[in-house]
């Protein structure tokens, strides 16, 4: 009964409404989080690299650099070497399936296999600079591990593309649409200077991370939808915690890192965590990207209906009422995307490109159709944080809609393990092969013949990709719809910008189409027969005195008529 | 004829009245905003004005169940048959003629025989089911009994919302008829007047 007492006593203390925090609390915030996070990079690592003569240079290739980092880390590239971000593979406990890179789809550029000297381009390793030959990465040497894309501090260096993940070796021209990943709006790159980079290493920031999470899909903000270079600097109406200006988290504030292996991850969550926080000083097993590991299961504090609020936690993630909306800092996320449309080249020969009015591109022809989102609100579904995958090879199992889900989530309102989470939902329409029954693995990235962003020549591009997949190949491609779950976890608002209680406790809000939830307020859990014989009843009650007092004023005034 | 008057309505008897009135609106009125029955006020407004009330209404009852024990005024709720025929037969017809009423409340008998019916049905049903399915929904939507795990979303919450919106409608009903039969004394105002001294007039 004490959260009930609560409310009862806090009622004079606490006048107002769920009130923003008042100015002056923010510097009081950042006093009691010093010490305990690391503020801000640089002020807190005792070492200046700078001052190294091993990173004097100069370097003629990164994979000397690398050498000079592993002088004095010397575990460094057997502990990177065990992470997912190395092996882009691991087996998923929850569903025994592998997931990674490697063996998913995404309904984005849908597959690695067979244009991994384009996609390593974001790998944290070096390969081969022939565009046409992919090193494994379990056939790579120590050096070849890429410490500079995580650790140097310019934002100058920049993995080139189709180079297997190296920086640019000599002068290059930049290719037609991907100037973004090259980081110059000039025609060209030339070799950096790598000594540079090695002597600005420290602790991963924002841009680190964000050189390439903030570019997943294809370019900026395009795959996650709570992930984009609007992070990088924050607002505080942004996101709470990384603001720039204010707290200054970086990812791994939350993302805690030992001997290199990041925690978090979005092919397994932990939806509903149950296991001691992770705090300094305090022995845990938890789990330290969740919100409840630094906040608790009672996060609201100090107001009349805090214990209203915190009861939600049993069944509502803390995202979907923080991150009311995703896609928030003014870069749009792709929603959907049509590779059935996708082949068209211009007159000039290069793949023909469709911007609209505000400068979003709808259409290229190496992709397809697109549609752009901002301010997102998300879908909302039961979670228990098990995402099965779909992976190469796998038969398609579209669901009543046609639809095949290459990461279908699991969970619901009664497995006591689920809470309702927000997701991005990402649409395509891909290619597979009707025969086999398999969607389809294809070449779409090369500088060869049959890549499809060359030619646009589909049955080429899936023959390619099926071979480099050792996957059968009927001949025959048709498209069909793809759907994709993106847990929403990024672009944390301020209290203020939360979300409403009346956007859900209504009929036709956020969670109209949630099961498994007596919702107050939501017409659909009510019960028909009884809401009807209510009404009835009191308009019948209504009618009846209505017409009991207009008999009684008539036959009033009737008498006192008669007696004048 | 003449018009009697007789103190019916002790001091805590009006400050219960009364007070019970007013959180019995405030209940409906914030328990229909919550149900999605009309829109503008605030949602959490509203939850809170319901449960503010829910439990200072919580604390009167608690009062004026043990008042009626201890002053022996329950047994003014004991049914009776007693005229139940004429009194039914003056709210029917003899009311519209200006027939006095059959009954005629002293401190020892102030309800006529459907009063006596009415306010039980108020006090043993609608009552105790808002009562009893509003402390249910605390508890399970709070979880504050650990075995309260019975309402994981949806299952126990819901039945225990239903009889809480049944109350509400049979409150609803109960109000709109007490408040028209306030008027139906010797003149309009007679009854609510005595509600407000505590000195009831009535035709002898
Ligand atoms: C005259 C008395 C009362 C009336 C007319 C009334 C009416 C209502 C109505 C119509 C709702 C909305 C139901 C829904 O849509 O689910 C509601 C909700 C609620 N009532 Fe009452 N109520 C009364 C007394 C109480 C009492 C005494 C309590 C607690 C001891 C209580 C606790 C609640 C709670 C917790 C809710 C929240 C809705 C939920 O969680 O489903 N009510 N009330």
């Amino acid at each position: 009964m004490v959260a009930g007492l609560h409310i009862g006593l806090m009622a004079l203390a606490a006048p107002s409404a769920l009130a923003e925090t008042p100015p002056g609390a923010r510097t009081d915030l950042l006093q009691s989080w010093n010490g305990v996070l690391p503020q801000s990079r640089g002020r807190w690592t005792p070492v200046d690299h700078g001052a190294f003569k091993q990173l004097a240079g100069p370097f003629k290739t990164p994979e000397e650099v690398t050498q000079a980092c592993l002088g004095c880390h010397t575990q460094a590239a057997r502990q990177i070497k065990n992470t997912i971000h190395w092996t882009w593979s691991k087996r998923d406990p929850a569903t025994g399936r592998m997931v990674g890179k490697k063996n998913v789809f995404n309904t984005f550029c849908a597959n690695i296999t067979s244009n991994e000297q384009f996609c390593t381009m974001c790998h944290v390793g070096y390969g081969d600079t022939d565009p046409n030959k992919f090193v494994p990465f379990q056939a790579r040497a120590d050096d070849h591990v890429d410490c500079l894309v995580c650790h140097e501090q310019t934002g100058d260096y920049h993995k080139i593309p189709f180079l297997g993940g190296n920086p640019a070796p000599r002068h290059m021209m930049v290719r037609p649409g991907c100037a973004e990943f090259y980081g110059t709006d000039k025609a060209y790159v030339d070799p950096p200077d790598l000594g540079k980079f090695a002597r600005s290493v420290n602790v991963p920031g924002r841009q680190n991370c964000g050189g390439c999470h903030f570019y997943g899909g294809g370019g900026d903000g395009v795959k996650h939808g709570d992930l984009d270079t609007s992070l990088i600097a924050p607002s505080h109406a942004l996101d709470v915690h990384m603001d720039a200006k204010g707290l200054n988290f970086t990812c791994e504030t939350c993302h805690v890192t030992s001997d290199h292996a990041l925690t978090g991850g979005h092919y397994h969550l932990d939806a509903k965590p149950e296991n001691t926080p992770y705090q300094r000083g305090n022995p845990h097993g938890g789990n330290p990207v969740a919100c409840r590991s630094c906040h608790g299961d009672a996060p609201h504090k100090g107001h009349d209906v805090s214990p209203t609020l915190n009861m939600h936690t049993a069944n509502l993630a803390c995202q979907t009422c923080h991150i009311p909306e995703f896609a928030r800092g003014k870069v749009p996320t792709k929603m959907t995307w049509d590779y059935a449309s996708a082949g068209k080249f211009a007159a000039n020969g290069t793949p023909l490109s469709i911007d609209d009015k505000r400068g979003d591109n709808i259409y290229w022809g190496v992709k397809g159709d697109f549609t752009w989102g901002r301010n997102v609100v998300p879908a909302y579904r039961w979670f228990n944080g098990t995402e099965r995958w779909m992976n190469m090879g796998d038969r398609l199992a579209p669901g009543s809609d046609g639809v095949v889900e290459v990461n279908s989530i699991e969970g619901g309102p009664t497995d006591g393990k689920s809470r309702i989470w927000p997701f991005k939902i990402m649409k395509n329409n891909q290619p597979y092969d009707p025969v086999n029954d398999t969607l389809a693995v294809f070449h779409s990235f090369g500088l060869d013949d049959n890549a499809f962003a060359m030619t646009g020549d589909w049955q080429k591009a899936i023959t390619a990709g099926m071979k480099a997949a050792g996957l059968p190949y009927s001949g025959r491609y048709g498209f069909i719809h793809t759907r994709m779950y993106w847990p929403i976890t990024h672009m944390v608002a301020p209290a203020r910008d939360a979300l409403r209680c009346g956007q859900c406790h209504t009929d036709n809000g956020r969670l109209a189409s949630v099961p498994g939830l007596y919702l107050p307020g939501r017409g659909s859990d009510h019960l028909p027969w009884l809401e009807h014989l209510g009404r009835l009843a009191v308009l019948l009650s209504l009618i009846g005195v209505l017409g009991h007092a207009g008999i009684r004023i008539l036959l009033w005034l009737r008498r006192r008529g008669g007696k004048r | 004829m003449t018009i009697q008057r007789a103190y019916l309505f002790k001091r805590f008897e009006r400050f219960w009245h009364w007070s019970q009135a007013a959180l019995v609106f405030t209940l409906l009125a914030s328990g229909l905003r919550i149900h999605g029955v009309y829109g503008g006020l605030h949602f959490l407004t509203a939850l809170r004005l319901h449960l503010y009330a829910a439990w200072a209404v919580s604390a009167l009852w608690v009062f004026a169940i043990f008042w009626h024990f201890t002053t022996g005024e329950w047994k003014q709720y004991i049914p009776t048959l007693e005229k139940i025929g004429a009194v039914a037969r003056h709210y029917a017809w003899g009311m519209f003629l200006g027939e006095r009423h059959p009954h005629h409340p002293t401190p020892a008998h102030k309800q006529n025989a459907l009063q006596r019916l009415a306010y039980l049905w108020l006090k043993l049903m609608i009552n105790p089911l808002l009562w009893g399915s509003g402390i249910l929904l605390l508890l399970a939507t709070y979880n504050w009994l650990p075995a309260a795990r019975w309402a994981a979303p949806g299952q126990g919450i819901a039945l225990a919302a239903w009889a809480h919106t049944a109350g509400a409608y049979l409150m609803l009903v109960f109000v709109i008829v007490h408040v028209y039969l306030a008027t139906t004394g010797v003149t309009p105002l007679a009854h609510i007047e005595a509600m407000i001294t505590g000195w009831e007039a009535s035709e002898e």
